[in-house]
């Protein structure tokens, strides 16, 4: 058993550095910028989707508030970069520990919560964000921020010539999002994950600090999905309240991982892989005429995908090798 | 700010927190009965408001004498959801809150999608109504015909509801249901009926306030999504599953609104309702009636 785990492990990692590398090289072939951007798209959907996954797949604590974390990345970013000058790498990071320290705030009282409760909280309060950023004068307010062109540079993390750099860069933090999801699952905080995931009253009686672990993954969830919203920032070089805290950003961090596997390592990248294209690909061949057929035929497959494959996409791979045991 | 002023937007705020109760009270009953939440609520107002609007256009029905046949097609509307795609994701064994959550989410952004399709992204109105744009002043404050029945109407139904619940068979069933899904099969009583019920139900309430909000109230493909989230955080400010929680809970939602609105700017109004759900939740997880 544990044998089959360590293997596994091991063969999941081997799987990740060939597609990572495959990915790197995809570059090389694919020259038509309209596809670049979607594929940047893709990696960066896959790494927040894999980010979400932490707290509300492994920890069970299904939050469709993450917008929040995202804008805060957003804006911490930019406003750093705009208004004191300081490099979007170092405002990354701020971006990122202030997501964090609020999720973790935000952990003492809505950590009492349980289901639908705890759901309708996370949307609450990022919505209350969205409508304090859009108020907020000395950050643009409704109108947002537009990102100074400073150049075409790693330093300066703007690049006017070529997407290219910003794929790179997507593909870093997919690959980051992943392998810290990889390194979890066999941590101590995994194990205790899903076992609150599964049962908090009985892990808590078995020993496992309930309360810290939905911390730590609240903490780790939301420094990912800050880094996703400042590289955001700076592919888009502008930023508003709702293009970046809107309630369509929850919604698509969690639809990859819903649709992929939820609680799953290859949950959210299967799910990003497949949405996110369609989704593009939707919207700019059927959805252009504003009638909303995209949103039509978005919505059908996310319905049919929920009802028929509750364990996600990924469940089909794992049902024919293990007999439907879930991981 | 005189005391005039602050009568007068009390007054407005208790008249929009009473029809806030009224959407919310379907999604409470649906709830309590079967401890799903219909993500697609929003929707189904939507819905509810555009089927009011052709009403009028086509055969010239005044939504307040819509309201009963809004409801009636709201009523099969919902209870069709329940057998089309509610059954289904209620058998999923793993995960199974997220498959709910995410089928009737999906079903919302389908509705927005064929509502977009069918009758355009425009904002349509219902002009001339018989109650549209008249007020009337008691003691000098000024009250909006259409909310004034929007409020009656709320009321009416909120009684109607709990007559319904309390004094006939198949509100005992409803209760039965609730309490022993497994049990009421024993008796002859078939789940699935009684569920396909509660979700006409629901669906036909929030139907009578989409037929009285035609009457003031602009109608378009995302109307629902911001009424969607004020009927959640009254549902759980009111304590979910609890229908008198609910009505309740619209009535301090549609107060906290008009408070905020006087000493906030208006783009801020929202804010206050998300406050005040986020205290009594801290304070009482469970919101205000809930029980569990």
């Amino acid at each position: 058993m544990d044998k089959d785990f360590a293997a596994r492990r091991r063969r999941d990692l081997i799987i990740a550095a060939v597609l990572t590398a495959l990915a790197a090289l995809a570059p090389l072939f694919i020259k038509d910028v309209y596809v670049q951007n979607i594929l940047i798209l893709t990696l960066m959907y896959a790494a927040l989707s894999q980010s979400w996954n932490i707290l509300s797949g492994y920890c069970g604590q299904i939050s469709l508030g993450h917008a929040l974390y995202f804008g805060i990345g957003a804006y911490t970013t930019e406003l750093l970069f705009t208004k004191f000058g300081v490099l979007p790498w170092f405002g990354m990071l701020a971006g990122g520990t202030v997501a964090a320290a609020i999720a973790m705030g935000l952990g003492y009282p809505f950590f009492r919560l349980r289901g639908h409760y705890f759901v309708i909280a996370t949307i609450v309060i990022a919505e209350i964000g969205l409508l304090l950023f859009q108020n907020w004068e000395w950050a643009g307010a409704a109108m947002g921020i537009t990102i100074p062109v400073r150049g075409d540079s790693w330093l300066k993390f703007q690049f006017m010539r070529s997407k290219l750099p910003y794929f790179y860069f997507a593909l870093v933090l997919c690959s980051l999002a992943w392998f810290v999801t990889w390194w979890l699952e066999d941590s101590k905080w995994g194990f205790w994950w899903r076992a609150v995931k599964d049962n908090p009253e009985a892990a808590e009686s078995l020993g496992v600090v309930v309360f810290n672990s939905k911390m730590g993954a609240a903490a780790v969830s939301a420094f990912l999905v800050a880094i996703g919203g400042a590289f955001y920032a700076q592919f888009l070089a502008y930023i508003d309240p709702e293009s970046v805290m809107g309630f369509q950003f929850s919604l698509l961090m969690a639809l990859p991982a819903v649709l992929g596997g939820i609680g799953t390592l290859w949950g959210p990248v299967l799910g990003a892989a497949i949405l996110i294209p369609m989704t593009e690909l939707t919207r700019s061949y059927i959805g252009g005429s504003g009638r909303g057929v995209d949103l039509i035929v978005y919505g059908t497959l996310i319905v049919l995908i929920s009802l028929a494959l509750p364990q996600g996409l990924v469940s089909l791979f794992s049902r024919a090798k293990r007999k439907g045991a879930t991981r | 700010m005189t005391a005039q002023t602050i009568i007068q937007s009390l007054a407005s705020g208790l008249l929009m927190g009473l029809l806030y109760g009224l959407i919310a009270v379907g999604l409470a009953l649906i709830f309590g009965l079967m401890d799903v939440v219909n993500f697609a609520h929003g929707e189904f107002l939507m819905i509810a408001m555009y089927v009011s609007f052709f009403l009028f256009t086509f055969f010239a029905i005044d939504p307040l004498l819509s309201a009963p046949l809004v409801a009636a097609a709201l009523f099969v509307f919902g209870a069709v959801v329940y057998l089309l795609i509610v059954r289904f994701a209620m058998r999923a064994k793993a995960n199974a809150g997220m498959v709910q959550i995410f089928s009737t989410f999906g079903l919302a952004i389908v509705m927005r999608g064929l509502a977009q399709f069918f009758f355009t992204p425009d904002y349509r109105s219902v002009p001339h109504s018989w109650l549209g744009g008249k007020t009337i002043s008691i003691a000098g404050v000024f009250l909006p015909e259409p909310q004034l029945m929007g409020a009656l109407v709320s009321i009416l139904a909120f009684a109607g509801l709990y007559f319904f619940i309390h004094r006939t068979d198949f509100g005992r069933a409803l209760e039965a249901t609730r309490e022993d899904p497994g049990a009421v099969a024993l008796v002859g009583i078939d789940k699935n009926r009684v569920f396909a019920l509660g979700w006409g139900l629901g669906a036909a309430l929030v139907g009578l306030a989409g037929a009285i909000m035609a009457s003031f109230f602009y109608i378009y493909p995302d109307v629902g999504a911001s009424f969607a989230l004020i009927a959640y955080v009254t549902v759980a400010l009111g304590g979910f599953g609890s229908v008198f929680g609910a009505f309740a809970g619209g009535i301090i939602v549609g107060l906290v609104e008009a408070t905020t609105a006087l000493v906030l700017p208006p783009s801020l109004k929202s804010v206050g309702i998300y406050a005040v759900y986020l205290l009594v939740v801290f304070i009482r997880p469970r919101g205000l009636f809930g029980s569990m």
